[in-house]
């Protein structure tokens, strides 16, 4: 019975004892809550246009970060550096679509899947071999974002909020309402709605699926910069940064792959998720459970509902 | 003339229905098996222990993960973490019955990376393609945080890596510090050849028609009365029994020790690419694909430095590394556009015309 | 696997009932109250315009839907709500609209897939390849030789199916649903996209299936004359709706069914 206590009622005795360590916990989940969403929408928008599951969405994270910091320690000034990074993720796009892309065009999607395994090694490999394997810092000073805490008493204790933290939640935030206007309103936004709706319509009525696809890549590359910066900005720039951005995974299997409103609610899920369990379960079992709890979470909801929140029932035919 | 199929007509549909009916494709095969027991009296220490071995381990784990994703139709990415339950398992078994052969244990051990495997390939019933992949991630991630975290599995050893103890068959010493390379070879290349055996006998029979048929039309094959999720789970249990019994060869006969790390995301896909660039569906794509995979970074790291060096660049091995990252990559993509069935395929296709030569058709 | 309780069949009586079926998908409704039967040894068509909800019937049949309303009754008892392969194991197989083969396999091996469900030898013995399972493999072969030589397929016995030109994939999709041993055969378009010849192969098959060995054949085919020629009864639906039931000359004169067919002025 004494695991069932500490289970069951422990942790939420201490939640109510210390709502400042919650109201910390519930902000730290929020604000990686937010950045998953944000990767997930870099598959999200790849996945509505071109029905591609891009695995190389976080990887290209940690490359576009890294292309920026190495260009900056090779002595480019900052701002020079972001507009290159963002050309760098322009020529990637082209180039995928180019090679990638093209010559698999109608293959099952599980080959394209595995496509993008290959590059995201590929990446890999090319990111390491130029700018060097080792982490790097991110270059947060001369972008200008902003350092240091702010401290606010509440609920009888300290809650520390990193002015970090507060700029990647409002950038991120207005990112993903950007893309959602995008999608809505714009008429770009509109046709790579056709396109993810049927490929052979677009096609007929004078859609250039190669132009869509090469601007979903792109804008899929630069929230995959602005994803990078502010991760790199919190945790350091290398390709361990990948097992974060694989994260983003499990948030998509809960909102479903083409949902943009899903996408930021299971990143908020997610997010918040893994950090409360992290925080008041965790110790439970020695800790950690950080890696893999959102996979967890995942499954067992897939079990439960596998088209996701958002997503409709499959009807299958035969 | 020395490979045809003329004059080899078969009367019974026993003959016919053997899994090499060419009277020259068994000999080859025997001869292969041949050359490969001969290697251990004529290679060098250095060819076994560094090629051989791990070749022939990554085989086996390749023979594993083909089966569920090239012949199942079922993408997993936690081919390391069911590897890794092998190890542990076997580890756990051998130091706590030391009286009972190692030999046992390591077949032993591959149950229980198949349980572990049939676990987690319970949500295949109702997910597909990369959902299902994402679900095997839960695996991976949360294996190897049990593979960290939960001490006993290496007998609270305060390295937490793993080390092969001395064991012995007949005497002569196979695991550990004292076993030869040679010794070892013999044993894995036995283990190996023996699971391969039985891994063509199930894909050959009706068990691997009923894993096609749910890989090329699962709902066709459900209205055909095949339960789908029960040849999923067996798919799922035999994958994972090979990647067992190859993680516990990995660790214990190949390293001689090894830390949680060797499992991680990158041995789960690099036996993924292994797959995809061998064949999918195609057990001596196994082979070729951990051959080219494995034996590439080998050959880089020699060819490339002997060609750079006149021109005074020199190479260091991370470069090989992130080289052969790029290379593995590109490779990936260049097989799935240009010939999605793998060097099996070209095997095959070389195989026709053999038959057919010295005539083009 | 079959329930022991099944009363032994003779030619006319029913075999599989279907009363007031209903199928909706959310909003959409396929089938509405549709009730007709399937008697033993007979060859049933269903016919209708496109959407009609013939193919969600044979779905309904098979247990790949479960009808929202009413119940199907297989010889003599109602079926629970089941899995596809629960009905594929009590005796009902069936051939797809669009070829559903397994394009990798060759004839063959596709024929014998479709003996899965009568194979026994364990896993043990598939492992070894030996014994009961080799054993095995052999008698369910000389089977499966003989659904090829029926077919007249003996020439692509080894092709992979995936090659055959189209009216071939028909046909082995036939010989796999025969190698189930059924006692009921779904046929969706059997002939769907054939040239004349081929047609008439394959009602030569459709008559000698269910003349030599006794199976019931329910089949959904477009061409009127195929239809009016091979079936003892037919059975008419329209939007999800059944407008007519009886032998091909009743139904010929049905009025519902000619302005079905031909349209009628609004």
């Amino acid at each position: 019975m004494d695991i069932l206590y500490k289970v069951f009622i422990e942790p939420f005795v201490f939640m109510g004892e210390a709502p400042d360590l919650l109201i910390q916990t519930l902000w730290e989940g929020l604000v990686s809550g937010v950045l998953y969403a944000l990767i997930a929408l870099g598959f999200v928008l790849i996945f509505k246009a071109s029905g591609v599951f891009n695995f190389a969405q976080g990887i290209m994270v940690v490359f576009s970060a890294l292309t920026l910091v190495g260009l900056y320690e090779k002595g480019v000034p900052a701002f020079l550096a972001l507009i290159l990074a963002v050309l760098v993720m322009l020529v990637l796009a082209i180039v995928v679509e180019r090679v990638v892309l093209r010559p698999l065009v109608n293959q099952p999607d599980i080959i394209l899947f595995m496509a993008t395994f290959g590059l995201t090694y590929f990446l890999i490999g090319f990111g390491e071999l130029i700018f060097g394997g080792n982490p790097k810092e991110m270059i947060t000073d001369a972008l200008f974002l902003p350092q240091g805490t702010t401290e606010l008493d509440m609920l009888g204790g300290m809650v520390r909020f990193q002015h970090l933290d507060i700029a990647a939640a409002v950038i991120a935030s207005i990112m993903i309402a950007l893309l959602a206007v995008f999608f809505s309103k714009t008429r770009v936004g509109r046709a790579l709605r056709a396109v993810a709706d049927s490929h052979k319509a677009a096609l007929s009525v004078g859609i250039s699926l190669n132009q869509i696809w090469v601007i979903v890549w792109f804008a899929a590359g630069i929230v995959a910069l602005v994803a990078g910066i502010m991760w790199g900005a919190r945790s350091g720039v290398s390709f361990s940064l990948q097992v974060i951005a694989l994260k983003a995974l499990p948030v998509l299997i809960l909102g479903g792959f083409t949902s943009i409103p899903g996408a930021i609610i299971g990143g908020l899920i997610i997010g918040i998720g893994e950090k409360l369990g992290e925080f008041y379960w965790g110790p439970l079992v020695g800790g950690g459970v950080e890696t893999w709890l959102a996979y967890v979470i995942a499954l067992l909801f897939l079990l439960y509902r596998p088209q996701g929140l958002f997503g409709e029932k499959i009807i299958e035919r035969i | 003339m020395l490979y045809r199929e003329a004059g080899q007509f078969k009367t019974n549909y026993v003959a016919d229905s053997a899994i090499f009916p060419l009277r020259e494709d068994r000999i080859g095969i025997g001869l292969i098996i041949l050359a490969a027991y001969a290697l251990a009296f004529l290679g060098n220490s250095f060819l076994l222990q560094a090629v051989m071995i791990p070749f022939l381990v990554f085989s086996l784990a390749s023979i594993g993960l083909n089966i569920l994703t090239g012949y199942t139709g079922l993408l997993s990415l936690g081919t390391g973490a069911f590897m890794g339950v092998g190890a542990y398992a076997c580890y756990k078994l051998m130091t706590a019955f030391p009286g009972v052969n190692v030999i046992v244990w390591i077949f032993v051990s591959g149950f229980f990376s198949a349980g572990i495997g049939a676990l987690f390939g319970l949500p295949s019933l109702r997910i597909k393609g990369f959902y299902l992949a994402v679900a095997t991630l839960a695996a991976q991630f949360f294996l190897q945080w049990c593979f960290i975290r939960i001490p006993w599995l290496v007998n609270y050893n305060v390295s937490g890596a793993l080390d092969a103890p001395l064991r012995t068959l007949f005497g002569v010493p196979i695991m550990g510090p004292n076993a030869t390379p040679q010794v070892r070879y013999l044993v894995v290349l036995t283990i190996v050849i023996l699971l391969t055996w039985l891994a063509s006998n199930l894909v050959h029979g009706r068990i691997g028609r009923m894993w096609i048929a749910i890989r090329d039309m699962d709902l066709a094959a459900e209205l055909m009365g095949i339960r789908p999720l029960q040849t999923k789970l067996l798919a799922f249990a035999v994958s994972s029994y090979y990647c067992g019994v190859a993680g516990a060869l990995l660790v214990f006969l190949w390293y001689g020790g090894a830390e949680y790390d060797v499992f991680n995301i990158n041995q789960s896909f690099f036996i993924l690419f292994m797959v995809i660039i061998g064949g999918l569906g195609s057990l001596i794509g196994s082979f070729f694909g951990a051959a080219l995979i494995f034996i590439l970074p080998i050959v880089l790291g020699i060819v490339l430095p002997a060609v750079m060096s006149p021109f005074g660049i020199t190479v260091g091995s991370d470069v090989i590394e992130h080289l052969r990252f790029m290379i593995v990559g590109a490779l990936i993509i260049f097989f799935l556009i240009v010939e999605p069935h793998g060097l099996a395929r070209l095997w095959q296709i070389g195989k026709q015309k053999l038959l057919a030569w010295p005539f083009p058709y | 696997m079959r329930a022991p309780d099944h009363p032994v069949m003779t030619k006319g009586d029913v075999l599989l009932a279907v009363e007031n079926v209903s199928l909706g998908f959310g909003g959409v409704k396929a089938l509405t109250d549709v009730s007709f039967d399937i008697r033993k040894s007979e060859i049933r068509a269903i016919i209708g315009p496109n959407g009609a909800g013939k193919t969600s019937m044979l779905n309904c049949i098979n247990g790949f839907y479960y009808p929202t309303d009413g119940r199907i009754t297989f010889k003599g008892v109602r079926r629970p709500k089941m899995r596809p392969y629960e009905a594929a194991r009590g005796g009902i197989a069936r051939t797809f609209q669009n070829v559903a083969l397994f394009k990798s396999m060759s004839t063959l091996d596709n024929i014998m897939a479709g003996r899965s469900i009568k194979m026994r030898s364990n896993f043990f013995w598939q492992l070894f390849r030996h014994g009961p399972a080799i054993k095995e493999e052999i008698e369910h072969r000389r089977f499966v030789e003989e659904i090829i030589d029926f077919l007249e397929i003996q020439h692509i016995r080894k092709t992979p199916v995936g090659r055959l030109p189209y009216g071939l994939q028909k046909r082995v999709e036939l010989g796999r649903a025969l190698a189930m041993e059924p006692e009921l055969l779904l046929l969706d378009e059997p002939m769907a996209g054939m040239n004349l010849e081929e047609k008439e192969d394959m009602s030569r098959f459709i008559i000698e299936v269910n003349q030599q060995y006794g199976t019931t054949i329910a089949l959904i085919e477009h061409d009127m004359g195929v239809v009016m020629d091979l079936s003892d009864r037919v059975v008419v639906l329209e939007y999800g709706r059944k407008i007519a039931d009886g032998t091909p000359d009743e139904v010929k004169r049905d009025q519902r069914v000619i302005d079905a067919y031909l349209g009628v002025a609004h």
